[in-house]
């Protein structure tokens, strides 16, 4: 096993940074679109059913699905894998965005008009950093779980750790399939602590002192 | 909106020339005010005529459902009326944006509602940010203020308002609403959130920082003892924003327009005098008093030469700390207390008065001026005597 790694460091370094970053890239997008999203969808009640119902769906559906889905529009390679990766995270960050947004006390939002902000400025200083510590914590989950979904999205040549998963289970019997498949699993499970304390730390940084748990 | 505007007689009412300081508060006229809710058999509010002279404290008080917040809200827009019209300072509210309107009025509602996320300072700082003001004269601002609801700045600038008890909390609403120094002040329920000692205190406060600033202050209650002590004028509203009666306290309480009035200002009325006696009217006594720092025996020879058994001690700064017994000075020089010494504003009513002697071993309570400034202590016997020389004017 030790050999094994050795022997192919620099590969497996590279595919597990790959995998970091189609990641962290997925998730950064989803995160934007959820936000988006969620401060539509509490603008206007009629759509929260809607959007309560798209999330829970959305999360039934596969990933190996939804990949293979993806496959015969956007065809084989990175993009579809990103995709595939941000179809995913959008959703637990859209969930808990809207949770945030709706737990904001109305009181403030009122109060903040009446000294004279713009409806965008209570948005943007008031109702999102109210609501921060709750979207932040959607974006924990989205993380973890889409390192899970990056691996599958290998099957369409996507970057990352995926390949070595695939490959160990392809070749299962053979020389190294078990040290291909522990790589990629053990591969995933770092990447995805050193991400999620990256989170931790930037909770640290963003959430004020004031509304810290 | 400056003090000149303010100045400028709008109307009947002649602006309060012999006030001790200049009103810096606006008027406020509404006319024919109607808020129908869509989808409603009866307005909100059913036409609402009403003058609130520039530098007055105007309270609307009226049973729940009664439309007083709606009528406040419609001020600051932020109730659209349906029709009719509402002039601060001579100008059409709508004339205006809404939120340009909103930064020159004050907003304070119950609890203070401080922006959790925020540190005291940048609460204060919101609406003179909005304003364009440089950093180094909100930074000034924030002081000024914090000073004046008697928050010490560097202890509280850079608190959250989780780090604060609800009546310091209620004192930074006060300060933000002040923050842009507004004509117009409107306050709904502002010290409905906190225990009925803190309540006193953050009214005899307001008083003193109105004494100073005179602005127009138009401010909902539920509560009529509230409205009596606060009010220039009170506003009596009954369903739908009817006015039952508007007029001064001592009208509202002597001559009750109608049974309404009667009825809601309730029985008891003439415990309500009470609420109509300020501490100022009423004979101080001024015991020894000593500054934190004095040596003991000093302060102990004075007192016994002046035949008193406690003295009050004041802090560098004037204000009263502690109101010792004698006997409980120990050490060598005068030292400032742990537990806040409860004191009472000279604006404070009768009634409040005789709540914090009741809970005083000294059987009188410390009496204040602005900024917490000591004036001198009253005591029962005061008390009785002016209670009895109004007994007797009114015989006569």
């Amino acid at each position: 096993m030790w050999d094994f790694i050795v022997e192919r460091r620099e590969q497996i370094a590279y595919n597990t940074f790959q995998h970091f970053n189609l990641v962290v890239q997925a998730v950064l997008v989803a995160t934007l679109i959820a936000v988006v999203l969620a401060v539509l969808v509490v603008g206007a009640p009629r759509l929260q059913g809607v959007a309560n119902a798209i999330s829970a769906i959305g999360l039934t559906i596969p990933s190996f699905a939804l990949v293979g889905l993806l496959l015969p529009v956007f065809s084989i390679g990175a993009f579809t894998a990103f995709l595939a990766v941000a179809f995913y995270a959008v959703l637990p960050v859209l969930r808990n965005a809207v949770v945030g947004l709706q737990q904001v006390d109305p009181t403030l939002v009122e109060s903040a008009r009446g000294m004279g902000m713009s409806r965008l400025a209570v948005l943007w200083r008031i109702r999102l950093p109210l609501a921060w510590p709750v979207i932040l914590a959607g974006v924990r989950i989205s993380m973890q779980m889409s390192m899970g979904v990056a691996a599958i999205a290998a099957y369409v040549r996507g970057p990352g750790l995926g390949d070595y998963i695939f490959r160990g289970l392809a070749s299962i019997g053979g020389a190294n399939a078990v040290n291909y498949a522990l790589v990629g699993t053990l591969g995933v499970v770092v990447v995805a602590l050193i991400a999620d304390a990256l989170l931790l730390l930037l909770g640290r940084v963003t959430v004020p002192r004031g509304i810290r748990a | 909106m400056s003090t000149e505007h303010a100045m400028e007689p709008t109307s009947e009412e002649p602006p309060a020339e012999e006030a001790q300081s200049q009103v810096s508060g606006a008027e406020i006229v509404l006319e024919d005010v109607v808020k129908q809710y869509p989808g409603q058999a009866s307005p909100a509010v059913e036409s609402l005529s009403l003058t609130i002279p520039a530098g007055e404290i105007v309270m609307f008080v009226g049973p729940s459902g009664c439309g007083k917040t709606t009528s406040l809200k419609m001020i600051n827009r932020l109730i659209e009326p349906t029709s009719g019209t509402i002039r601060i300072d001579g100008e059409d509210a709508r004339g205006q944006s809404e939120n340009a309107l909103r930064r020159k009025i004050g907003y304070v509602i119950q609890g203070g509602s401080l922006f959790p996320h925020l540190t005291v300072a940048k609460n204060i700082a919101i609406v003179p940010k909005l304003l364009g003001w440089d950093t180094r004269r909100v930074q000034e601002r924030i002081d000024e203020l914090l000073d004046l609801v008697g928050l010490e700045p560097a202890k509280y600038r850079d608190r959250y308002p989780r780090e604060l008890s609800g009546g310091q909390q209620q004192r930074v609403g006060v300060a933000r609403g002040l923050a842009a120094d507004p004509p117009v002040l409107l306050m709904d329920e502002p010290f409905g959130a906190v225990d009925p000692i803190t309540r006193q205190r953050l009214q005899d406060e307001l008083l003193s920082i109105q004494r100073e600033l005179r602005k127009t202050i138009v401010c909902v209650t539920h509560d009529i003892d509230e409205a009596i002590k606060l009010g220039d004028r009170i506003l009596i509203l009954k369903e739908g924003a009817r006015i039952a009666q508007y007029d001064s306290p001592e009208a509202v309480l002597g001559a009750p327009a109608d049974e309404f009035v009667e009825d809601f200002v309730g029985s008891g009325s003439s415990l309500k005098q009470l609420s109509l006696v300020r501490v100022s009217e009423v004979e101080l006594h001024r015991p020894v008093t000593a500054t934190v720092g004095e040596k003991v025996g000093d302060v102990r020879r004075r007192a016994e030469a002046a035949g008193e058994r406690s003295v009050v001690v004041l802090d560098s700064r004037g204000r009263p700390v502690s109101w010792p017994w004698l006997r409980q000075l120990k050490g060598d020089s005068v030292v400032e207390p742990a537990d806040e010494l409860i004191t009472i504003d000279q604006r404070a009513t009768l009634n409040d008065a005789l709540d914090t002697m009741l809970s005083s071993s000294h059987g009188g309570a410390v009496v204040t001026g602005d900024r917490d400034q000591y004036l001198g202590v009253v005591v029962f016997d005061a008390v009785t005597d002016h209670i009895r020389s109004l007994e007797e004017q009114a015989d006569e």
